[in-house]
């Protein structure tokens, strides 16, 4: 419905927003499951975000991988635990960096993307054309992009994983000569599925909040060129908190979980 | 301010069936009061105009016609049928019957002509058959006489050609009752009369019912039947454009006082 907002102010605007968006995660749910999955937006939104992301998502990690081992290596020098290097690197990435830099550049270009794009959707009234042309606007833009990026920012993250560790395997050849096969050995031991699960699981969590702000804030955009803009930019921000808050949380939960 | 009933002179014509019935409608955003107390009846094969200023209400008050919008209170019946008591399935039923003209044309960006044209066949009318789809699309594109554009993006088309698009793509379903929202705005003269003698002649042709929207006098010379003025959220003066030209309302004398 293209119903307009009651004017509130404060906490009860707050309060509404949050009340907004449970609906909205509601809405979200429920058409999952119901009505039939439009799965050609689906494959088509899948390409979109995750094939277009691949390239930014590849240079970011491979310049990450290539810059830690060049800070580290020194430090590691003084101690005599340069062989410890692809260990350090392998652990950082995969547990940390990786994850969180991939989803800080999605939110960047896949939350402020889809905000635009259903901004203006809204704006040029697309979206009421596709409730009068009988689609269910919720089922085919919204479903679609919440679980195309929860699907994608996951393999998006292991991709930049692979990058990353190819970056740091070539910075370290800068100094030192280290095989191939003698590197990824050493990153291969050095990591186990404690290191590598919690840090997958939290990537779902990264992608689902950043397709599912970009919809809320695109989707619930107001009627004005101006709108798009603070669509787009909203979503960004609150993207970037929410892939930090739940980072924050995964860690806890992660201590608690393996490493007591 | 004065309210003004001008005898129906199309009221000649004999009576046929109400497919529009408008009592009473009230509708607020807010604290804003938009629609204050709406009475129309719209009878079959009727095309009636209605002229407003801007921001009085007349793209609500079609809104609701088409369920994008609840009314606050009121009725609003089409073929009989109470559309705020409508479930989705009924108001689907009811969307199969009503075509409706966005003021901007509201082309889906990310798709061609083709596919902006396929997408209510395909979600409302469910129709399987490429050749039957294959049909409907050039039919309707001879009909607005844009064959060759069907490979196009919105991004390549005039405004004047995404308005044609956008009556094509109403018009595809074959409507009962066609909702225009100011057809003709933004348009040049001499494409703004185009659009109006289309509208015209797809009206003939397809023996739709029409509410049009417009602040265009020339568009509402062209196509009314019968002519409705709105201002403060309510209809004032109604007859035809002949009959509200001569009348002694303030408001009807402001719009057509540049009327030859």
């Amino acid at each position: 419905m293209a119903e307009q907002e009651l004017e509130l102010t404060g906490w009860r605007k707050w309060l509404a927003s949050i009340g907004d968006q449970c609906v909205f995660f509601t809405r979200f749910l429920r058409n999952i499951f119901t009505g039939g999955f439009e799965w050609s937006e689906f494959v088509r939104q899948c390409y979109e975000i995750g094939y277009r992301s691949m390239m930014l998502v590849g240079i970011t990690s491979f310049i990450m991988g290539a810059v830690l081992i060049l800070q580290l290596r020194p430090s590691m020098v003084q101690f005599g635990q340069e062989g410890m290097l692809p260990k350090t690197l392998a652990v950082s990435l995969i547990r940390e960096i990786g994850p969180v830099i991939t989803a800080l550049i999605c939110a960047g270009k896949i939350a402020s993307g889809i905000g635009a794009e259903l901004g203006s959707m809204k704006v040029t009234e697309q979206i009421d054309a596709m409730e009068v042309a009988g689609a269910n606007p919720i089922q085919y833009l919204v479903v679609t992009r919440i679980l195309a990026v929860t699907f994608m920012v996951p393999l998006l993250t292991i991709i930049g994983d692979v990058i990353g560790l190819i970056g740091g395997f070539l910075a370290l050849n800068f100094t030192d000569s280290v095989s191939y096969s003698l590197y990824f050995n050493k990153v291969v031991a050095s990591i186990d599925y404690s290191d590598f699960l919690p840090a997958f699981v939290k990537t779902i969590f990264f992608g689902f909040a950043i397709g599912f702000v970009g919809c809320y804030k695109g989707f619930n955009s107001n009627r004005g060129t101006e709108s798009v803009g603070i669509a787009a930019n909203s979503a960004v921000v609150t993207a970037s908190l929410w892939v930090f808050v739940i980072d924050a949380l995964s860690v806890q939960l992660t201590s608690i979980l393996f490493y007591r | 301010m004065e309210e003004v009933k001008e005898q129906k002179k199309a009221a000649s014509k004999p009576k046929s069936e109400v497919v529009i019935s408008i009592k009473g409608l009230k509708k607020s955003f807010g604290k804003k009061h938009v629609l204050t107390d709406i009475n129309l009846e719209v009878h079959r094969g009727e095309n009636v105009v209605v002229l407003g200023r801007s921001g009085q209400g007349k793209s609500v008050t079609i809104q609701c016609i088409v369920g994008l919008l609840v009314p606050d209170s009121g009725s609003l019946k089409v073929f009989g049928d109470e559309v705020a008591q409508m479930n989705d399935n009924e108001l689907k039923g009811l969307r199969m019957k009503i075509g409706f003209l966005f003021q901007s044309g509201a082309l889906f960006d990310s798709m061609t002509v083709r596919e902006n044209l396929e997408f209510p066949l395909t979600r409302i009318l469910k129709l399987k058959n490429q050749h039957e789809i294959d049909e409907r699309v050039n039919e309707v594109l001879e009909g607005v006489g844009l064959v060759d554009a069907v490979d196009k993006l919105p991004s390549d088309l005039s405004g004047g050609m995404r308005k044609r698009i956008g009556l094509a793509r109403t018009l595809i379903i074959k409507p009962e009752i066609m909702l225009y929202d100011e057809p003709t705005t933004g348009l040049d003269p001499i494409t703004s009369r185009e659009i109006s003698e289309l509208i015209l002649d797809m009206q003939k042709k397809y023996k739709t019912t029409s509410i049009i929207i417009t602040h265009d006098m020339e568009c509402a010379r062209i196509t009314s039947d019968r002519v409705v003025i709105m201002n403060d959220g309510k209809y004032i003066a109604e007859g035809t454009f002949g009959s509200l030209h001569k009348s002694n309302n303030e408001i009807a004398k402001e719009f057509f006082k540049d009327i030859s």
